[in-house]
């Protein structure tokens, strides 16, 4: 208690002195909390974004992760609603699952042709309402209520013809206009007048024959509301195969190239245009659960299952289907431990500076404690408590006013562009809800600020006690 | 060395020093501050050492608190040879038993009066009720109840001195060192100072050792070394003459 008393009082005694240092170690808190907080937020959105569009876990058949791809028809999964029952009906896993949802992923042309136009997409089939679900997942309650809005229903259960194409598809294949997308630039007029695709008019002649073979998918429906295109793939046999596809709408995608090819439609529709009259499988079963701290437990948990079961499946977390997330969160990271570093190296040369100082003001007081009878440790002790109480006073002040700009940023209103977004969303620095980056960043520069008053305090306990005495 | 100095030693002493060197080397010059002194510094008297500056007054106290260490010969401390102890050990033997009043005061300046008091309690570990006990009884004993809040800037010269000799009394030690007690108080201060550690050291029966220039301080001796050059070349029973 009294060399508690004894190092406040000290601090106190050289108010601008410690002034100083304190707010040396606040400017530390601050940056690498303020930074701290919009690496979490960034982190965590993400992360929410992520999850959103492919679950936390996506079981696959085997092999399908490494060469699947080429071939979505050889590495479908038969069964697979038996294996989601499975799934849904562990006891263990069972509770975590958010959302159990196959998935279609597919390849092939997709056509206007009566504009000539076609490119290649990557497609995913998916059950609708179960992606509207996985779209509103927000476990980290992002934004509190500020985050955009999940997106608007583009694709329906009730019609398997609907669904959405990417924003740089759509340009491609000329339906910014009629799709009516925003700044989404519109194909010249000369190559528009004649677009017989869009609205209701006619394909294109020389296309006519191979359009012609949809007709099982949408017939009888009352016809696509904005736009159509064709999506021609190749069934599980080779066999060419082709459906109308009702655009209803755009999804932009983070990436130019995947926009660029972007289709999201019904399940349905994809497994017709995968495999045909033949089984309709599924190339994913996607996961999403309640939290993401499950998402180990419930990876080991599947993986027994189809141990047990003999299943030919494997398990893929969303950071090993989602490269970029890793990225951002490993630069991020980076960034944030270079600023932390600066900031506890300032600290560190702060303190020691402080505390020398303070040492050699306090040589005679060294001689006469010890000549009282304290031991070295008992004075290296009085000088490290002070160190780390200057760091106690200064990461707590840190924290607060962190807190208070925080806060003031938060309710600014201002916004910026996450990586993996397309559009910009409002600015959060998530600091209130990250205990454990205030807590560590406050435990992180008291640990520092004692290590620097080491080497002054063993310098005051080493000293002879005669000398000290005689120091004036 | 003089007859007195060599005289047998008593039995009763609470220092004792024999054939005692302190040799200095500082930036290559060696200085011997202490020349093989030995004597003995009896029990519960007030002993002066004096001498002119340089003689070796200081480094002599020094020995005898245990704060320095001899180059060469034996220091006898309540019968414990203090050159055989650790450095832990020589600190919890200074905390139980030597007391120190410095010439300049030496109070810890963000103590309060009755804090600087209670220190070495603290270093003993005793309870709560004990170290306010004896630390109010002390400041009762100095004169100093009412100044027990203040801190020592908020104290005359002459208060922080009684705060000092209730600091080195207050853990009822076997011997307090006093270096220079008086030498920066006025005459009128000095005085009650050395009346005051001669009442505390007649209450307590306490062993007090001097070093001093102060004749006023000298006057009151029971018995008196006196040093030159580090050794001892005259020993007085009461003040020197």
């Amino acid at each position: 208690m009294m060399v508690f008393k004894i190092a406040l009082r000290n601090i106190l005694r050289n108010r601008r002195r410690s002034a100083m240092t304190v707010a040396a170690i606040a400017v530390g808190a601050i940056a690498m909390l303020i930074f701290g907080a919009f690496t979490t937020f960034v982190i965590l959105g993400v992360r929410t974004t992520t999850v959103e569009h492919s679950g936390h876990l996506v079981v696959l058949r085997t092999g399908y992760f490494a060469f699947g791809t080429g071939n979505p028809a050889a590495y479908g999964i038969g069964d697979y609603q038996g294996v989601m029952k499975t799934i849904a009906d562990d006891p263990t896993i069972g509770p975590m699952i958010n959302v159990i949802t196959p998935s279609v992923s597919l390849f092939g042309i997709a056509g206007n042709f009566a504009v000539d136009s076609s490119r290649t997409f990557i497609g995913t089939g998916v059950v609708p309402s179960d992606r509207d679900t996985m779209r509103k997942w927000n476990e980290y309650h992002l934004g509190g209520g500020r985050r955009p809005a999940p997106h608007p229903d583009l694709l329906s259960d009730d019609d398997i013809t609907k669904g959405a194409v990417g924003v740089g598809l759509a340009r491609t294949l000329g339906l910014c206009g009629p799709l009516e997308v925003p700044g989404c630039q519109a194909m010249p007029a000369a190559r528009t007048e004649a677009s017989p695709s869009v609205q209701g008019v006619a394909p294109a002649a020389d296309l006519a024959d191979l359009a012609g073979r949809d007709k099982d998918v949408g017939a009888g429906e009352p016809g696509c509301a904005k736009a159509r295109i064709d999506l021609l793939s190749a069934t599980a046999g080779g066999a060419p195969n082709v459906v109308n596809f009702c655009v209803s709408g755009t999804d932009q995608q983070s990436a130019k190239e995947l926009d660029d090819g972007y289709v999201a439609m019904h399940l349905a529709l994809a497994q017709q245009l995968v495999y045909g009259r033949g089984e309709h499988k599924a190339t994913g079963i996607v996961l999403q659960l309640h939290r993401t701290e499950d998402m180990a437990a419930a990876r080991a948990r599947l993986e027994a299952i189809f141990k047990d079961k003999g299943l030919d499946l494997e398990v893929h977390d969303f950071t090993e289907l989602n490269p970029i997330y890793n990225q951002i969160i490993g630069f991020f990271g980076a960034i944030f431990s270079f600023i932390a570093v600066i900031m506890m190296v300032i600290v560190l040369f702060t303190v020691v500076n402080t505390m020398s100082m303070s040492v050699m003001e306090r040589i005679n007081e060294i001689g006469t404690t010890r000549a009282l009878g304290v031991r070295r440790r008992g004075i290296r002790r009085q000088f490290l408590v002070e160190g780390s109480l200057l760091g106690a006073i200064g990461a707590t002040l840190g924290v607060v006013l962190a807190l208070i700009i925080a806060t003031i940023v938060n309710r600014s209103g201002m916004t910026w562009t996450p990586p993996g977004q397309s559009g910009s969303v409002p600015l959060f620095l998530l600091l209130a809800g990250a205990p454990g980056l205030i807590v560590g960043a406050w435990v992180v520069l008291i640990v520092v600020s004692t290590i620097a008053s080491l080497m002054p305090a063993s310098r005051a306990a080493r000293m002879p006690v005669v000398d000290a005495l005689r120091h004036v | 060395m003089n007859d007195a100095a060599r005289k047998p030693v008593d039995t009763e002493a609470v220092v004792r020093m024999d054939q005692v060197v302190k040799v200095y080397d500082d930036d290559g010059l060696t200085v011997k501050a202490i020349d093989g002194i030995t004597l003995a510094i009896p029990r519960r008297r007030f002993t002066m050492i004096v001498g002119p500056s340089g003689s070796g007054k200081t480094t002599l106290l020094n020995l005898m608190g245990c704060i320095d260490s001899a180059t060469s010969g034996t220091v006898e401390v309540c019968g414990e040879d203090v050159a055989k102890l650790s450095d832990n050990a020589v600190s919890d033997f200074r905390a139980k038993n030597v007391g120190f009043i410095f010439q300049n005061f030496s109070l810890v300046p963000v103590l309060t009066a009755y804090e600087n008091i209670e220190y070495p309690l603290l270093l003993l570990n005793l309870p709560a009720a004990e170290r306010k006990k004896r630390t109010m009884a002390m400041l009762e004993g100095v004169g100093l109840a009412e100044h027990w809040n203040h801190r020592p800037n908020q104290l005359s010269g002459g208060q922080r001195q009684r705060v000092a000799i209730a600091r080195a009394l207050v853990k009822e030690p076997e011997i307090v060192l006093a270096d220079e007690p008086t030498a920066n108080l006025d005459s009128h201060t000095g005085a009650s100072i050395v009346e005051l550690m001669q009442r505390q050291q007649h209450e307590r029966n306490t062993t007090f050792i001097f070093s001093t220039h102060d004749p006023h301080l000298m006057s009151y001796a029971h018995e008196t070394f006196a040093i030159k050059d580090g050794a001892v070349v005259d020993h007085t029973m009461g003040a020197a003459s």
